[in-house]
C-alpha cells in the first residue's frame, strides 16, 4: 500500500467504520445509563434538584482552595491540555472544515501560529500529566492500563497532527495518514473506556449536584 | 523557429551540443546563465558550473527512444509548444529524437525501422522516454504497429541507459490507472525493475525537468538523486504549499470559500476549495509554466496534486484535504439509529435483570438481626 492509497483509506473508509463505532459506542452507552433509572427517593424533599444540579455542573469545574493545594501540577496541566484539545480540535481551519463537511455548518478559525502555540501547550502539558502520574507515589499505584492508553490515545493526535503542521519526520501524505488513523483509534476506543467522560461529566455533575439540592444541601 | 525534432524532418544536426547550440544562434552568455539556472534547480554548487557547462558543450548527441503508451499527448504537447524558443527547447531539439510517433515523419514500418536501427546502434547507451500508462488486462487495448505496449516497453528497456517516465500515466498509472482501471494500466516502474528509471510525474510535467534530468546525465553520466517515488529530488523535494506565494494567507487563517467572493479577489487561500499543495510534491511554485508566466494557484485555481499517484482518486479536486472523502454523517445517522436501538434492548435487560434481583430479595428484619 503507497501512502496516498492510505491516506485515501484514512479520509474514507477508515474515517467511516471509525466514525460509526464512534456514534454507536457513544449512544448504547448514554442509553445504558440514562435507563438504568434511579430508585425512588422516599425521604421528603427540602429542597430543589433541578436549579442545586445545574448550579454544580458551572461550580465544579472551579477548584476549591485546598483541592488546588493538594492536587496543583494535575490541576494546571489538567487544564491546559483540555483547553488546548478543544481550541486545536474545533478552531482550527482544516478541522472546522472536517466537522462541516459532517455536520453541514462551521464557524471561524483562529490564525495558524495561535493553533500552533496551543499544540506545543498541549503537548507539555500531556507529558507533563504523564510525568506527573508516574512520579507521584499515590498516583503511580492507583494507575492501571486505561490509563496510560488513554494517556496514549489522547497524545497521540496532538503530536502526529503537529508533526503533519511542520512535516517532520515522513512526507506530508504519510504525516496526514498517520494523523488521520491515530484520530480514528482515538475514535474507535472512546466509547469504551473513560474517555467516554466528555459525554458523562456534565451529567454526573448534575446528579450529584441534584442530589445535594434534594437533601437540602449545599454541593 | 520551428522546432524539427523528427531524425527524418530537416537538416539532422551533428557535433557536439555546443557546436549545434552557437548554430543556432544561442550565445555563450545565453549558454552559461542557462548552465547556472540549471545548477541551481538542481540544487548543485556554484562550483559545478563551469563542469556542468563543459559537460554541455562537449556532449554528443544522445540517442533518445521516446515511447507513448496511454496517454493523451499533453506531456509531448508540454514539451514542444512552449511560446518561444527557450535554451531548454534548443537543447531538447539537439539531443537525437530516434523515434517518436508524434513527432517523426516517418510512419508504419518505417517508423519501426527507426527505432531498431536506433537501437541496434546505440545498444546500452540510449535513453528510454516513456510517456503513458501499460494496460495489462488486454495486451490489444494499446498497440503500436501491432506490438503490445507490454512487449514494446520490455523490447526497447534492454538496451537502454536508463529510463525517464514522463508524466504521471508512466510514472504512477495516472488518469487510466483511476478507478476503476478499466485497461489494467500500470506504470512503467511496475514492470521493468532492472534498470534505472526516473520518474517525472505531472500531468504534464514541467519541461523544464525534463531538460535539468537531461542536463544531469550528459554532465554526470548519471541520473539525479530521486525520492522515494523515483522524482527527482531536487523538483519534487519541497511541496506546493511550503512555496506557494499564498501560505501567508493560510498561515493567517484567510481563505477564498468560493471562486467570485472577496478572498478569491484578495488572492487569499486556495485550501477550502480543495487545494492538494500541502500534499503534493512539484515544482510549479518556484518554476512556474509558460516561461515562468505563472502557475494554477496563482491564476487562481487550487492545485490537483497532479504529481502524486492516484490523484485523480483523491476524492474530488474541489474538496478540502481535511474533509473526508467518504458521507460520514449518513453512516453516523445510520450508527446512531441502529445503536438506539440496541442501547434501548441493552437498558431493558438491565432493568429486568434489576427486577429479578428486587423479586428475589429478601428483606431483613430487625427481629431477624436479634435471633
Amino acid at each position: 500500500m503507497t501512502e496516498i492509497e492510505l491516506l485515501s483509506w484514512a479520509r474514507g473508509p477508515g474515517l467511516q467504520i471509525a466514525s460509526s463505532i464512534f456514534v454507536a459506542g457513544v449512544v448504547i452507552r448514554l442509553f445504558e445509563i440514562l435507563l438504568l433509572g434511579r430508585k425512588a427517593n422516599l425521604a421528603e424533599a427540602r429542597g430543589t434538584e433541578m436549579s442545586s444540579g445545574l448550579k454544580t455542573i458551572f461550580t465544579r469545574t472551579v477548584p476549591d482552595r485546598t483541592t488546588f493545594r493538594r492536587s496543583s501540577v494535575t490541576i494546571v496541566s489538567g487544564y491546559a491540555f483540555h483547553i488546548g484539545l478543544f481550541v486545536v480540535c474545533f478552531l482550527s481551519a482544516p478541522h472546522i472544515l472536517f466537522l462541516k463537511d459532517i455536520i453541514g455548518f462551521g464557524w471561524p478559525s483562529l490564525p495558524t501560529p495561535v493553533i500552533d502555540a496551543c499544540a506545543v501547550i498541549t503537548i507539555i502539558a500531556l507529558v507533563a500529566t504523564l510525568v506527573n502520574r508516574l512520579t507521584n507515589k499515590v498516583m503511580r499505584f492507583l494507575t492501571n492500563f486505561e490509563d496510560l492508553l488513554t494517556w496514549v490515545l489522547t497524545f497521540l493526535p496532538v503530536l502526529t497532527g503537529y508533526l503533519a503542521f511542520h512535516r517532520i519526520g515522513l512526507t506530508a501524505p504519510s504525516l496526514l495518514a498517520v494523523h488521520l488513523l491515530s484520530v480514528e483509534l482515538l475514535l474507535v476506543l472512546f466509547p469504551f473506556t473513560k474517555l467516554m467522560h466528555a459525554f458523562t461529566l456534565f451529567l454526573a455533575r448534575w446528579y450529584n449536584g441534584a442530589i445535594s439540592g434534594y437533601k437540602g444541601v449545599a454541593s | 523557429m520551428k522546432k524539427d525534432l523528427s531524425p527524418q524532418g530537416g537538416a539532422r544536426m551533428t557535433g557536439s551540443l555546443g557546436e549545434i547550440l552557437r548554430s543556432q544562434g544561442v550565445s555563450r552568455r545565453s549558454f552559461m546563465k542557462f548552465c547556472a539556472t540549471t545548477a541551481s534547480l538542481m540544487a548543485l554548487p556554484p562550483a559545478m558550473i563551469p563542469m556542468l557547462a563543459r559537460a554541455m558543450e562537449q556532449a554528443r548527441r544522445p540517442s533518445v527512444i521516446w515511447l507513448s503508451f496511454q496517454e493523451c499527448t499533453g506531456c509531448t504537447e508540454s514539451l514542444t509548444r512552449a511560446h518561444t524558443t527557450t535554451i531548454e527547447s534548443l537543447i531538447f531539439d539537439a539531443i537525437s529524437l530516434d523515434y517518436h510517433h508524434t513527432l517523426q515523419a516517418a510512419a508504419g514500418s518505417a517508423a519501426e525501422a527507426a527505432r531498431a536501427a536506433a537501437m541496434a546502434e546505440n545498444f546500452g547507451n540510449y535513453l528510454l522516454v516513456v510517456d503513458g500508462s501499460i494496460p495489462l488486462d488486454n495486451p490489444g487495448y494499446s498497440t503500436i504497429a501491432g506490438i503490445s505496449n507490454l512487449d514494446m516497453l520490455s523490447e526497447c528497456a534492454k538496451g537502454a541507459a536508463a529510463i525517464i517516465a514522463v508524466g504521471t500515466c508512466a510514472t504512477y498509472g495516472g488518469i487510466p490507472h483511476a478507478y476503476p482501471n478499466p485497461t489494467g494500466a500500470v506504470s512503467v516502474g511496475d514492470i521493468i525493475k532492472d534498470k534505472p528509471v526516473i520518474n517525472v510525474p505531472g500531468c504534464p510535467p514541467i519541461p523544464v525537468v525534463i531538460t535539468a534530468v537531461l542536463a544531469h546525465y550528459l554532465t554526470f553520466g548519471a541520473l539525479p538523486e530521486l525520492d522515494h517515488i523515483g522524482r527527482p529530488k531536487a523538483f519534487y523535494g519541497q511541496s506546493i504549499h511550503d512555496r506557494c506565494y499564498r501560505r501567508p494567507f493560510y498561515d493567517k487563517g484567510q481563505f477564498a470559500e468560493t471562486f467570485d467572493d472577496e478572498g478569491a479577489k484578495q488572492g487569499w487561500c486556495l485550501y477550502k476549495l480543495g487545494c492538494k499543495g500541502p500534499t503534493t510534491y512539484n515544482a510549479c511554485a518556484t518554476t512556474k509554466w509558460n516561461n515562468g508566466t505563472s502557475f494554477p494557484i496563482e491564476a487562481g485555481h487550487p492545485c490537483l496534486g497532479c504529481s502524486e499517484p492516484d490523484f485523480w482518486d483523491g476524492g474530488g479536486f474541489y474538496k478540502a484535504l481535511s474533509m473526508p472523502t467518504e458521507n460520514i454523517s449518513k453512516s453516523a445517522v445510520y450508527a446512531a439509529a441502529g445503536a438506539a436501538v440496541a442501547g434501548v434492548l441493552v437498558g431493558a435487560m438491565n432493568r429486568s435483570k434489576q427486577n429479578a434481583s428486587n423479586r428475589i430479595h429478601i428483606k431483613t428484619s430487625i427481629e431477624d438481626l436479634t435471633k
